[in-house]
């Protein structure tokens, strides 16, 4: 590290020309929000202590300090989940009327309205997020997604018309670290409406948001045992893939790990979707309003420190407009403000764990020594915590890794095009497929653009935007099945 | 001590989120199953309804432009807000005739009617709007959007219920809406404008008239900025009188017959076609090239 240290020390700081506003701490309160010293696993809709007894620590990736503990669980505690999963589903779940099903989850969403603030002071507490993106991204939209699918509950006959459906069964669902509450959400708000009962595994470094949605449960009397939510690490999800009680797996993480399992499941009967990992490129044409175009790209980037599987990291700019592009990027990221996530002014918090970190500057290390020139906001950091300034290259070449593989941190690559024709073939060429951006002036562009770029999710003229009624998924290897509207609830049914 | 003396609650009409009496100064009597007085009604006039008007069309601007997830949390509010005054409404109902039973199942066919409808917010574009495989390189879509202002003459029974049923898909959809409530039983109906006021509906989004039907139909019929009119609790032989009139600014004319189905018949009372029943298909046409 004390190579790159020095290296970044040499890059220039900003042109005179930015203005860096000073601000004012302003702290979001956290004593308005209990975290517990310990959690247990909730199955069967009562807490209970693991099997294993044991627990492990989930920290606050900004202080290191312990915030709480989480219950490791292993193979009996998997058994013990979905065997209540599988008796809700069948003597409650796949009983009782559609629109009562549709009125629990309605209730769910209200609960995390009504619980906002405090869900997203955990959020970012045990995630590092900036408070700002935890408040309002986070949480509106984990509430959203429940309103969402409420809706479908009572509605499924039209979503699949001249079919009966019925639910897959017991689903077994594995989620991210990076947007722990809103991707639990994603899973489970289509699950519930279509009528099938799950057993969650949230990341083991972001537990603590799952265990106040299990808590929101209770309170919203969901029956017991329809949603269960078993906490740890890579073997309590690989038991939870591999059970034989599980109808209908769904994971969010990394191509590597969904690889593993699409491959543990081959010769089974479960269902399967994938969301999984990215190399998104973000296309600035000529003609783009390049003010925009550069919020654009900072948000694609940037926002949530990177841990975005969609995130637009590799920067495609039309070589008339390479030099301003980059100028105001340079002055753009010495503007955003890196720090404490619970302060409302911070733009970029902290990196999720240590682990991660050391990923993101291992790769960075590969970038400097492959010969990209590397840019680092001067931004002072913390001096405990987990954090990595805002960083970009020039002058990458596609076969750099920092290209090609998925760093999940706040680094961009720049490469460089001359015709539209020059930019879909580089922005093609990669494995992934989730999400592409355009920034053109021109309407025929954007949908040319949109037709032959090989992603999923097509953001023109804007980035990282989501809702509950818009699909979002892969195509190639960033997996298969869509999550978020009408598409999203096809994985959770069975159609005859 | 001598019993409390009750409180008499003064039935108006609702108009652009206010409570006015008649501009007319008339009433008209409303009376229970044994002739008793239920209450003095406010007999709407035809510069109720043409005040009516202008306030949907006023309100049509912003409640068409709210998102369809907002749209739909308020109807869902419309079902808390329902649901904490079910006693108020079914008490209602009684007096105007219902027997016990039947006036709390009604009241909790309304609550979940507009959960129902609630949910169709953000949903039914997504059946009626399509992407458009035009042989040429264009980008062709459809969207539906909002007719515009909705008159819905309520059907006599159920009072309540029925009159949801033709609102809230009216309303789920983007319109604003003019209705004349049931003629003999307006009472849960003018309660229900209370519940609109406290549900963050805003003012002109639904507007509640009570009267004569025979008086107010022809002039809602014919009124030129009414884009639309449910004709559900038109007398039958009047029908084809309102279709003839409502061609003059070519009004669509809907209307549902419930003979043979059932208010409460969750499959066939309700559903995404009665949204659709007020909306228009917009088709977009782009280029496709670099």
């Amino acid at each position: 590290m004390t190579e790159l240290e020095t290296r970044e020390r040499l890059t220039p700081g900003p042109a005179s020309s930015a203005v860096v506003w000073e601000y004012a701490p302003s702290l979001e309160s956290t004593d308005h929000v209990k975290v517990a010293s310990r959690y247990n696993l909730f199955i069967g809709g009562k807490f209970v202590e693991p099997h294993s007894k044991k627990w492990f620590p989930s920290l606050n990736p900004a202080t290191e300090e312990q915030l709480s503990e989480i219950a490791e669980a292993d193979k009996q505690d998997v058994d013990k989940a979905v065997a209540a999963a599988r008796q809700a589903y069948d003597k409650v779940w796949r009983r009782i009327s559609a629109s009562d099903r549709a009125k629990y989850i309605y209730r769910i969403a209200r609960l995390i309205q009504e619980k906002a603030r405090a869900l997203a002071v955990v959020e970012t507490l045990d995630g590092g997020k900036p408070i700002k993106e935890s408040r309002d991204i986070d949480i509106p939209l984990a509430a959203a997604h429940f309103f969402y699918y409420a809706g479908w509950a009572d509605k499924l006959e039209y979503a699949f018309p001249n079919r009966n459906v019925a639910p897959v069964g017991v689903a077994g669902q594995i989620i991210p670290w990076n947007f722990p509450l809103l991707m639990a959400a994603w899973k489970l708000a289509p699950a519930l409406a279509a009528g099938n009962t799950i057993v969650l595994k949230p990341a083991e470094t972001t537990s603590v948001s799952a265990m106040f949605l299990a808590e929101i449960l209770q309170e919203a009397d969901l029956p017991p045992g329809v949603v269960n939510i078993i906490t740890g690490a890579g073997a309590t999800g690989a038991a939870l893939v591999s059970h034989d009680g599980v109808d209908k797996v769904a994971f969010t993480g990394s191509t590597d790990v969904g690889k593993r399992i699409q491959r543990s499941l081959a010769g089974t009967k479960k269902k399967l979707t994938l969301e999984l990992g990215g190399k998104a490129p973000n296309i600035v044409f000529e003609d783009a309003p390049l003010d925009q175009a550069v919020e654009g790209i900072i948000n694609g980037i940037y926002f949530n420190q990177g841990h975005v599987c969609c995130a637009g990291s590799r920067l495609f700019v039309q070589e008339s407009v390479v030099e301003p592009v980059i100028r105001k990027l340079r002055e753009r990221i010495q503007t955003l403000r890196v720090g404490n996530p619970l302060d409302k002014n911070t733009d970029v918090g902290a990196i999720n764990s240590k682990a991660q970190l050391e990923k993101i500057r291992e790769l960075v290390e590969s970038g400097v020594d492959e010969g990209a020139e590397i840019f680092q906001s001067s931004c002072a950091l913390p001096q405990r915590g987990y954090w990595f300034a805002p960083t970009f290259f020039t002058g990458v070449s596609q076969s750099y890794r920092i290209a090609q593989e998925e760093i999940f941190g706040p680094v961009l690559s720049v490469l460089t095009f001359r015709t539209p024709e020059e930019a879909l073939e580089k922005a093609n060429n990669t494995p992934y497929g989730l999400s592409a951006g355009v920034w053109t002036e021109k309407g025929s562009r954007i949908l040319k653009m949109a037709q032959q770029l090989k992603a999923g999710v097509i953001w023109a003229n804007t980035y990282n935007k989501f809702d509950p009624t818009s699909p979002f998924g892969g195509y190639k290897e960033s997996g298969f099945g869509r999550e978020g509207g009408l598409h999203g609830l096809a994985p959770y049914v069975v159609l005859s | 001590m001598s019993p409390r003396l009750a409180v008499r609650k003064t039935y108006k009409l609702y108009i652009n989120g206010e409570f006015p009496r008649t501009e007319s100064g008339r009433y008209y009597t409303v009376t229970g199953k044994g002739g008793e007085l239920l209450a003095n009604a406010s007999r709407g006039s035809r510069k109720d309804l043409r005040n009516a008007v202008v306030a949907a069309r006023k309100a049509l601007g912003g409640w068409g432009a709210k998102t369809a997830y907002n749209r739909g949390q308020i109807l869902y509010r419309i079902a808390e807000v329902c649901e904490s005054r079910a006693a108020e409404l079914v008490d209602e109902l009684r007096r105007q005739g219902s027997p016990a039973a039947d006036a709390r199942r009604e009241v909790e066919a309304v609550i979940d009617r507009w959960v129902y409808y609630a949910g169709w917010s953000d949903k039914y574009t997504q059946l009626f709007g399509s992407v458009n495989p035009v042989a040429g390189p264009y980008y062709n879509f459809t969207v539906p959007e909002p007719t515009g202002v909705v008159g819905v003459v309520a059907p006599e029974e159920p009072a309540l219920l029925g009159l949801v049923s033709r609102i809230a898909p009216a309303i789920v959809g983007g319109n604003t809406v003019v209705a004349l409530t049931s003629e003999k039983q307006p009472l849960a109906a003018i309660t229900l404008g209370e519940v609109f006021e406290t549900s963050d509906v805003p003012a002109g989004v639904v507007n509640l008239l009570s009267g004569i039907k025979s008086e107010l139909v022809p002039w809602m019929a014919a009124h030129m900025d009414v884009n639309a009119i449910d004709t559900t609790g038109v007398d039958t032989q009047a029908i084809a009188t309102v279709q003839k009139t409502a061609a003059e600014n070519v009004k669509r004319v809907v209307h549902f017959d419930a003979a043979g189905i059932g208010w409460d018949d969750t499959r066939r009372s309700q559903g995404p076609y009665a949204i659709f029943d007020f909306q228009e298909s917009k088709t977009v046409w782009h280029p496709i090239g670099m």
